[in-house]
């Protein structure tokens, strides 16, 4: 049996009487990837937020590979190995592939100056691990001239050096094209194969059932589904079932054993 | 298969990789200065021409050497400043007033080399006033920094009445050769004003700090959330103004022995306008010192060449302004904005 990464146990998260995600089991284990669906305002903002530490649960527990975290934070996310992949904030454009992937943890010598060879180096590797390679830029290229998909390589690569085992992709292929999505999901298996995990978050059913191992689908706070690909089936019964979770009346039934959902 | 052809297609249509040959790579990364430095050569071109009996000889440009290292000390760290996404016009009055505190230390009899340090850091004091001021109580820098100017000046004048301080004890001492003598035929300030943009430079390309300034005014989001404080960094680029100022002053004070209440005043907009006439734009994440000084060069130029040319001081502020503009021009068609 895998490690078990992260786990979120009964997680609640209210802000006044309004629950934004109420009594959540959740959790993603080493070297799988995790799709996370739901309509706007189901709560996967506010989960991966959770995630990442930059808000705190009003009640429930958090694990990370099996120890409970009373003192959740941004700090102890980082150091936990999470690292949050935003679409649009995430990179600095204008610098370089090498400046964005040691942003914050440059390789200097003991007087903080820079040591270009080493880097380079470093980032080659690091590129070459996720097979984010091209003959036609190189890590001193800007990230500007890039294209959506190659940036999320950047990002997946810094993630990476920042020794992440677990990084959450928030909507990477949202506003990509075909080939430019087929890029990602090939940095997303060298990254899975590579031992680590991946929470992939998106609102193309058809790209997060290509992409990912096992589904978590939230509706309106709470966990509707967790199933696995095989227990699913197909993209299109995904569909429908969201469906069904969009517009509930009229729906005769679906099958309980499939949905998880939480008591 | 067909992927990698695509993408290899579509990249060679972007040009992203970087040139092969030092040479191009070199011109690659520093287009903008590269730039400015060829305005520089038309501009002075143009000055040969128009007056080769003052432009063939060398007074004109040992009076421009006069005035540049004072630029140089304010117009290098205002590129930091640019580039970490913020403006400072207080550093006029900053300069006054570490001048005024070099004054005030060496005429009450002290070591001047323990005055010099004492000007320094009231620069590097004030800055770190006005750069707390921008960024903790989260003021736009460009009205902050314009308050502070007048506060700081006003405070000067209230205190001093408007009177000048002449430091003439200076004038055949060591202070004054390290300060303010010549070398070689050279003024010696340009040599400590060349150090300082040596320096800076090299804080700016090759060290965590200017690595830092660039991510913070490029995307403070992402830098923020790659551990990197945002708001010391922000900081930090006007403590860093607050010495060059520091700097200029006791510079400016130095050449005439005389420190005056006005000090600093007249450099705000050309040390403003080195900066981007240096190519470095005005959104942040981007800059170039060496564009920066050689922008300086071209705008402590204009002042000296323009009258020595024979054109009446009128003439002044129209080739001043008739050459900012022309740089941005030229900056605008060589660079591209990434977003």
């Amino acid at each position: 049996m895998p490690e078990r990464l992260i786990e979120l146990s009964d997680v609640a998260k209210s802000y006044g009487r309004v629950f934004a995600v109420g009594g959540v089991n959740f959790h993603v284990d080493r070297g799988e990837v995790v799709g996370l669906l739901g309509d706007n305002g189901a709560g996967k903002s506010t989960l991966i937020k959770m995630l990442a530490g930059a808000i705190q649960p009003t009640s429930g527990q958090i694990f990370v590979r099996g120890v409970a975290q009373p003192h959740w934070s941004a700090a102890r996310s980082r150091d936990a190995g999470i690292e949050t992949v935003f679409q649009d904030r995430a990179l600095c454009v204008q610098q370089t592939i090498v400046r964005n992937i040691f942003m914050g943890r440059e390789l200097t010598n003991w007087l903080g100056v820079l040591d270009p060879g080493r880097e380079r180096r470093e980032a080659e590797r690091l590129m070459r691990e996720i097979g984010f390679t091209s003959k036609v830029f190189t890590p001193d290229s800007i990230v500007g001239q890039l294209s959506g998909g190659e940036r999320q390589g950047v990002a997946l690569a810094r993630a990476i050096y920042n020794k992440a085992d677990l990084i959450v992709m928030d909507e990477p292929t949202t506003a990509l094209s075909l080939t430019e999505t087929e890029k990602v999901f090939r940095f997303v298996r060298a990254v899975r194969e590579g031992g680590r995990s991946v929470l992939f978050i998106g609102h193309n059913i058809h790209h997060v059932f290509d992409i990912a191992e096992r589904f978590v689908v939230m509706d309106r706070g709470r966990v509707a589904l967790q199933a696995t690909k095989d227990e699913v089936g197909s993209a299109e019964r995904l569909i429908a079932f969201m469906e069904k979770l969009a517009h509930p009346h009229g729906i005769a039934s679906f099958d309980p054993n499939s949905a998880g959902a939480t008591s | 298969m067909s992927l990698e052809l695509e993408s290899a297609q579509t990249g060679a249509a972007r040009f992203s990789r970087p040139p092969d040959g030092a040479v191009r790579r070199f011109l690659n990364a520093n287009r903008a200065s590269v730039g400015t430095l060829a305005v520089f050569a038309v501009m002075i071109g143009v000055f040969m021409i128009a007056s080769p009996r003052v432009f063939l000889s060398w007074p004109i440009y040992n009076s421009v050497l006069v005035t540049l290292p004072v630029a140089l000390c304010l117009v290098v760290p205002l590129v930091f400043i640019v580039t970490v996404g913020e403006i400072d016009l207080s550093f006029p009055a900053t300069m006054g007033f570490s001048a005024w505190i070099f004054a005030l230390l060496v005429q009450a009899g002290y070591n001047p080399l323990l005055a010099i340090l004492g000007a320094l850091a009231t620069g590097m004091a004030l800055g770190l006033g006005v750069g707390a001021l921008v960024v903790i109580a989260n003021l736009s820098s460009l009205i902050a920094t314009l308050g502070m100017n007048f506060m700081l000046r006003g405070f000067i004048m209230i205190i001093t009445q408007g009177k000048s301080i002449a430091l003439l004890s200076l004038m055949d001492s060591t202070t004054g050769s390290v300060l303010s003598g010549q070398i070689a035929g050279f003024p010696v300030q340009i040599f400590w004003a060349l150090g300082f943009v040596a320096i800076a430079a090299l804080l700016f390309n090759r060290h965590r700090f200017g690595a830092r300034v660039k991510a913070v005014g490029d995307n403070p989001d992402s830098a923020g959330q790659m551990g990197i404080g945002v708001n010391r960094i922000r900081i930090a680029t006007f403590v860093f103004m607050g010495l060059g100022a520091g700097l200029a002053g006791i510079f400016t004070t130095m050449v005439n022995y005389t420190w005056w209440p006005t000090t600093g005043d007249g450099y705000l907009l050309p040390a403003i306008a080195s900066v981007f006439v240096g190519g470095t734009p005005t959104w942040g994440g981007v800059g170039t010192i060496l564009g920066g000084a050689i922008g300086a060069l071209i705008v402590s130029f204009i002042q000296s060449g323009v009258v020595a040319a024979g054109l009446s001081g009128f003439y002044v502020q129209f080739f001043n302004g008739l050459i900012i503009i022309l740089a941005l021009l030229g900056h605008r068609w060589n660079q591209k904005r990434y977003r």
